[in-house]
């Protein structure tokens, strides 16, 4: 009963077989070669092929399942325990247990992606052919180009054509041909494409043995040309971003760190669970969009509004209990109070770990938060950051007004100025402390609905700003509210223009570095208060 | 003069090193794995680390228990130490690892040519060990410098050297730095050319570990029992005052802050061949945190207690994290709350405490009580 089961597998494989036969072996073999320039050469062959086998190929070495026996002479690739001669794909039998599959290292992987992507243009689906046709922009390989321009006259897409055809003129640039170099350079004077300015950059940029990485002149002044346009079109727009992006991350800042600051000033701890208040606002919302799409789903874009005054009930509600419960009876000791309030971010971040599960939970933007202002070179304004902005900006208005303004400011301003002075001219310090510390924590649980907003919402929410918070604080000064907004902005705009110079990580540290080294020579920070305190 | 330890307590501690030190690993190394009374290599593994962290604390209380400095950034000294010696590790490899070259397998797969200029002569045994001292103690020198000559002290001084461990930890985390990136040093295969991971130098590595702990902590009791030692505990309860009758504190605080961080150095390097890995998550701040808690339930200002503290608490984790791996997050929150609370002198006070009360003996004191004065900023 298999009969015809058998002869139809028979037929398949005499009809594929005129498209692995274009495939050398030679070539297969050449890809285990011990110099890495041989394999890279080996790879290209194989893709200008353009056989379907030299996907299957690339993607086993990629995976690293491809492998040589029989002393090198034959290349197999193995799957799910089986190996399968990998010029013809035939089974060859269940894979020995000593098998070495070739390895690749960093160099060979960029060229296996690109020669990947070159093959993925001929995709029926737009998609892929798009990803495919971007990913190509940063290949070495010049040989891709016939691939790309074939592909390109058959390209019906307008939006992959666009791509595609920046691709190409950034292939060119690497043809030996240099007035093509040259043609392909003024070409990409055309693109938005941050990408595309790199390229043109590191053609114009002298190497540090002091010669042009590209050596004929006619190709440099084509590149500088079209950089230069390019930088012309957008200027304004990414320094008017940067500062736009500088201020969306000050007035994050400015949310998480604004309730520690208070609390500081006012009592001279340091709430390492601070963060776990951030998360704890986010989980509130997250539990707030839960009700209102069982009860209300008629009103769910606004949950976020209702979210506000929940988080905040709940977090100042929390922050009182952990002030009456455990920080009253350390006062006068800072450094242990610090280490209780570590330990109490570790119970909560438990707790929410056995409540809610490890994972990310997902809080959705209503629509009015969603999608944003595009403006040119293919930036987008979320409206989500700009909410933030609005939000931190009448977050600290309030706080301002309640310090300024109101009976209960008075008093923290003055257990804040001096302590023992304040309680001897009746005000109720304790009281005060219990307060101000509900406040701060208040503060802190809207801030986590904003970065519910903009962010994943997980048990380790908190963790991520606690040091960034930390630093806004010890960089602001305690006891005005100025500090702390000054250092909120300035440390965001300075860590998002250092982003694009030395990427996100090398310029945290350059803004860590930075304030350690603020500190020496304001050990108070930007704003101290004035005294004769000997232990200032 | 202090005396910290009593006769009878030198002769409890002699008998436990001597446990620890001779008996274990004879046990370990002379008896068949069949035999009841063979000491398996996991115990020799975890034992030799717990004594490592116990350095680590030692170095705590001499800089929280007895000079006040609460430092956040303890790990980062610990991991720095590892790192160095971490190098000649990976230079021991030789052309044994997965690409078969002299560059360490994580250079290969970034395709770099040769080795950095800050590798030189990390091949070299000796040299190895000079970084393992000179880069902790360096850097916490010209950080010390810096930061005590500003008068930063407290709080502000806990969180800044929170963010000097966290910024490194992200600077390890880069591929550039040369260290690793985030897989970090692993695969060793022998120290001065012999196998890492024969019985006969797991049992060194350990002994060495041991004799290590026990000098350290003779030489601890040393530094807090000379007239540094008084000057120190003055700092910790009123530094004004001490800096008004003429005292320099600041150059005492830095010798004891960078004594403290070559001591977690050192110990870093014995631990990374015994655990066989140093990843820069060893710098996370909330390694550094854990830390002190060792420090803080053994009790400081004791010397014994935070070596006791760092093999209770460790312990405890080992066994939690293998038994009931959620419920260790609610053990450690709850013992960094409970112990600043109810026991701000730690085990050390507690067993001072019964010790006194039992009838027909009386235990020596401690010699300093902890938990004095601390200004209110």
């Amino acid at each position: 009963m298999f009969r015809p089961l058998r002869l139809l597998a028979f037929a398949l494989v005499l009809l594929t077989a005129p498209a692995w036969a274009a495939i050398d072996p030679a070539q297969v073999l050449q890809l285990g070669d011990e110099d890495t320039d041989v394999r890279i050469e080996a790879i290209r062959k194989l893709t200008a092929s353009q056989e379907p086998r030299a996907a299957d190929i690339l993607y086993a070495l990629q995976n690293e399942s491809l492998g040589l026996i029989e002393d090198g002479k034959r290349a197999v690739i193995v799957a799910s325990g089986r190996m399968a001669d990998a010029v013809t794909g035939a089974d060859m039998g269940p894979a020995p247990p000593n098998f070495d599959a070739l390895i690749i290292n960093n160099r060979l992987r960029g060229e296996i992606d690109a020669a990947l992507a070159a093959l993925q243009l001929a995709s029926p689906d737009v998609a892929t052919r798009l990803a495919a046709a971007r990913s190509l922009q940063g290949s070495e390989n010049d040989e891709l180009l016939p691939i790309v321009q074939q592909a390109l006259d058959k390209e019906t897409d307008p939006d992959v054509k666009v791509v595609l055809e920046l691709s190409a003129a950034s292939l060119a640039l690497k043809n030996a041909n240099p007035e093509l170099r040259a043609r392909a350079a003024a070409a990409l004077g055309k693109s938005n494409d941050p990408q595309v300015r790199q390229v043109l950059s590191t053609i114009v940029a002298r190497g540090s043995d002091g010669t042009y990485a590209e050596a004929d002149e006619r190709v440099r002044t084509a590149a500088q040309l079209s950089l230069a346009e390019i930088n012309r079109r957008l200027f304004t727009t990414e320094i008017g971003l940067s500062a736009f992006t500088g201020l969306s991350l000050g007035s994050i800042l400015l949310l998480a760190a604004l309730g520690l600051a208070i609390t500081y000033g006012l009592m001279g701890i340091i709430n390492m669970a601070h963060g776990e208040f951030l998360m704890i606002g986010a989980y509130t919302t997250y539990l707030t969009q839960g009700v209102f799409r069982h009860y209300f789903p008629g009103a769910f874009d606004w949950y976020v509004v209702a979210a506000l005054p929940a988080a905040f009930l709940v977090t100042a509600l929390i922050g009182m209990a952990l002030e009456r419960g455990v920080l009253r009876w350390l006062y006068g000791r800072p450094l242990e109070t610090l280490l209780t309030t570590w330990g109490v971010s570790l119970l909560l971040i438990q707790a929410c770990r056995s409540l809610f599960g490890a994972q990310n939970v997902e809080v959705e933007n209503p629509a009015w938060l969603s999608g944003g202002i595009a403006i040119s070179g293919g930036y987008v304004i979320p409206f989500n950051r700009i909410a933030i902005i609005i939000f931190a900006l009448i977050v600290l208005a309030a706080v301002w007004l309640m310090i300024n303004r109101t009976r209960i400011g008075l008093f923290v301003r003055g257990v804040t100025q001096n302590r023992a002075m304040a309680s001897c001219t009746g005000v109720p310090t304790h009281r005060v402390d219990m307060l101000t510390f509900g406040l701060g924590s208040g503060v802190a649980g809207l801030g986590g609905v904003a970065l519910s907003q903009i962010g994943n919402v997980g048990p380790d929410l908190g963790q991520a700003y606690i040091v960034d918070s930390f630093m806004v604080v010890v960089l602001g000064g305690v006891g005005q509210l100025a500090g702390t907004v000054i250092a909120a902005f300035g440390l965001g705009s300075i860590a998002k223009f250092l982003e694009p110079l030395s990427g996100a990580v090398l310029a945290k540290i350059m803004v860590l570095v930075f304030i350690i080294l603020f500190i020496q020579k304001r050990p108070q920070g930007l704003f101290a208060l004035k005294g004769r305190s000997a232990e200032a | 003069m202090t005396r910290l330890f009593s006769p009878r307590a030198w002769t409890a501690i002699f008998a436990v090193a001597a446990v620890l030190v001779v008996v274990l690993p004879a046990l370990h190394l002379a008896l068949p794995e069949s035999h009841p009374m063979h000491v398996s290599s996991f115990w020799i593994t975890l034992l030799g680390k717990f004594m490592c962290y116990a350095v680590v604390a030692l170095a705590m209380d001499l800089i929280w228990g007895y000079t006040g400095i609460l430092s956040l950034g303890q790990g980062l000294f610990f991991a720095l130490g590892g790192y160095a010696f971490g190098m000649y590790l990976m230079r021991q490899i030789g052309r044994d690892g997965v690409y078969k070259s002299d560059l360490p397998d994580f250079m290969v797969f970034l395709d770099w040519k040769e080795l950095p200029w800050y590798w030189a002569g990390t091949d070299s045994f000796l040299w190895a060990a000079v970084l393992v001292v000179a880069v902790p103690g360096l850097l916490a020198l010209a950080f010390g410098f810096f930061a005590f000559r500003s008068r930063i002290k407290g709080v502000y001084f806990s969180i800044i050297t929170q963010a000097l461990t966290y910024a490194a930890m992200l600077a390890f985390f880069r591929n550039d730095m040369g260290f690793g990136g985030n897989n970090g040093f692993t695969d060793f295969k022998r120290i001065l050319g012999l196998p890492i991971t024969s019985p006969e130098m797991r049992t060194a590595l350990y002994v060495l570990s041991g004799l290590y702990l026990l000098g350290a902590l003779v030489f601890a009791r040393w530094i807090v029992t000379s007239k540094m030692g008084r000057v120190l505990t003055a700092i910790r309860d009123q530094e004004s005052r001490l800096m008004f009758l003429g005292y320099r504190t600041r150059s005492y605080k830095l010798v004891i802050w960078t004594i403290a961080a070559a001591m977690s150095g050192i110990a870093g390097a014995l631990y990374v061949p015994q655990v066989g890995i140093i990843n820069p998550s060893e710098m996370s701040p909330a390694n550094s945190i854990e830390i002190a808690i060792w420090a803080a339930v053994g009790g400081r200002g004791t010397l014994v207690g935070p070596i006791l503290g760092a093999f209770a608490v460790n312990g405890a984790k080992t066994w939690f994290t293998v038994a009931y791996p959620e419920l260790w997050l609610y053990f450690l929150g709850l013992l960094f709350v409970l112990v600043t609370l109810l026991l701000p002198r730690g085990l050390a006070g507690l067993a001072g405490t019964v010790l006194r009360r039992l009838p027909g003996r009386t235990a020596a004191k401690p010699a300093t009580a902890p938990v004095a004065h601390e200004a209110n900023p």
